[in-house]
């Protein structure tokens, strides 16, 4: 075995290839290389996006494949639209989104500051807060119904403990006002090691000369923080909002096993009630309709987003 | 200078220029997520599907246009 690779490669093709593939332009041969990803994309992505887009102006549904498809118009996204459960789930999922957003960058954000002081155990202590986020969103959603049990759940002991009322008489999964909280909580108590991971890689990537700069300009604590800290870690923590906020937009797994969208359906989120639509009722194009409106929806949002991101990161 | 803002985008609508473009599709877009998930009024939330539609696809078409 002698020569590089590439030599021994151009050894190994067969004559009658060689000759083929020296007529082609390097243009070609990079397409050659590149149409098998296109040709998945294709496939996984864009195809089934328009097949939603056609079935949402139909009232097919999947389990009578057999009956004839009618085309509806407009129809479903009508139907949608003037539905008051379903402008309610969309204010359920506004409420899951914003206070799991608000509390996840607060305490991320306090977390990675304090984690990156250096102290003794500071490793220990970074591996025990990021457990939560490697347990599967399932098995977190089961153990914490049993923290929330009214009568044996270590969480309303603690409530009790701090504020002296009866562990028993209340439930958080249980009660029209504490649900929504309660599918807060446990979020906010899986993701916030995600957000303060990322903070952290923030932190880390200022250099000390700045700080170093600032404190012969004899700058405060609270100067440094503001006009170094905040302004250095910004991108980090918009790009961990937009994670988190894409990912608790089509939240699911978690809640369904914690509440099943209960009680009634003050925690049916949108992807609970759409699943519920497309695979309950099986009215397959109204389904189409509402995950279409869900897409445009994330998509819009994500779009002023990365362009607010890229504003920053120019600064 | 607030009216010179406003002027600067105005001239910048009218000459298809991307920025105030982008800011109005933005707008849109913020605006159409806002009537979506608001609780006060059901008919904000039966157009608010239409205002991010046109927000969206309007982002998308001047992203092209020049600075």
């Amino acid at each position: 075995m002698s020569g590089t690779v590439m030599e021994r490669a151009a050894n190994a093709t067969p004559p009658k290839l060689a000759r083929q593939i020296k007529g082609l332009s390097d243009k070609t041969i990079a397409w050659i290389f590149v149409a098998p990803t296109i040709f998945l994309l294709l496939a996984v992505n864009i195809f089934p996006l328009i097949w939603t887009i056609r079935l949402s102006f139909t009232n097919f549904r999947v389990n009578r494949a057999n009956l004839e498809t009618k085309f509806v118009g407009l129809r479903n996204y009508e139907r949608i639209l003037t539905d008051s459960d379903i402008w309610l789930t969309m204010q359920a999922t506004a409420h899951f989104l914003f206070w799991t957003l608000f509390f996840q960058v607060l305490i991320g954000f306090a977390l990675a500051w304090l984690i990156n002081r250096k102290f003794k155990g500071n490793d220990l202590w970074t591996t025990i807060i990021v457990l939560p986020m490697m347990l599967s969103p399932a098995v977190v959603g089961n153990f914490w119904t049993f923290l929330y049990q009214p009568q044996i759940g270590l969480f309303n002991y603690a409530i009790a403990f701090l504020t002296g009322a009866d562990p028993s008489s209340f439930s958080m999964i249980g009660e029209v006002s504490l649900a929504p909280w309660s599918i807060v909580i446990v979020d906010t108590w899986m993701w916030t090691p995600f957000v303060m991971l990322i903070c952290l890689a923030g932190l880390r990537s200022i250099p000390d000369s700045i700080y170093e700069a600032a404190e012969c300009d004899r700058a405060s604590k609270w100067r440094q923080f503001w006009t170094i800290t905040v302004p250095m870690v910004l991108p980090f923590l918009m790009l961990a909002v937009l994670f988190r906020g894409i990912e608790n937009f089509k939240m699911f797994d978690l809640v369904v096993q914690l509440t099943g969208g209960g009680p009634g359906s003050t925690t049916e989120l949108t992807s609970i009630n759409l699943k519920r639509e497309a695979f309950e009722k099986w009215r397959t194009g109204y389904a189409s309709a509402y995950a279409i409106i869900l897409f445009v929806t994330v998509f819009g949002l994500a779009s002023i987003y990365v362009k607010a991101l890229n504003k920053v990161k120019e600064r | 200078m607030i009216i010179d803002f406003f002027k600067t985008q105005i001239k910048g609508l009218i000459r298809l220029r991307r920025g105030p473009w982008e800011m109005l599709a933005s707008i849109l877009i913020a605006l159409g997520v806002v009537m979506l998930m608001q609780p006060f009024a059901l008919v904000a939330y039966t157009y608010s599907f239409f205002v991010l539609l046109v927000g969206t696809v309007m982002f998308i078409v001047v992203s092209h246009f020049p600075e």
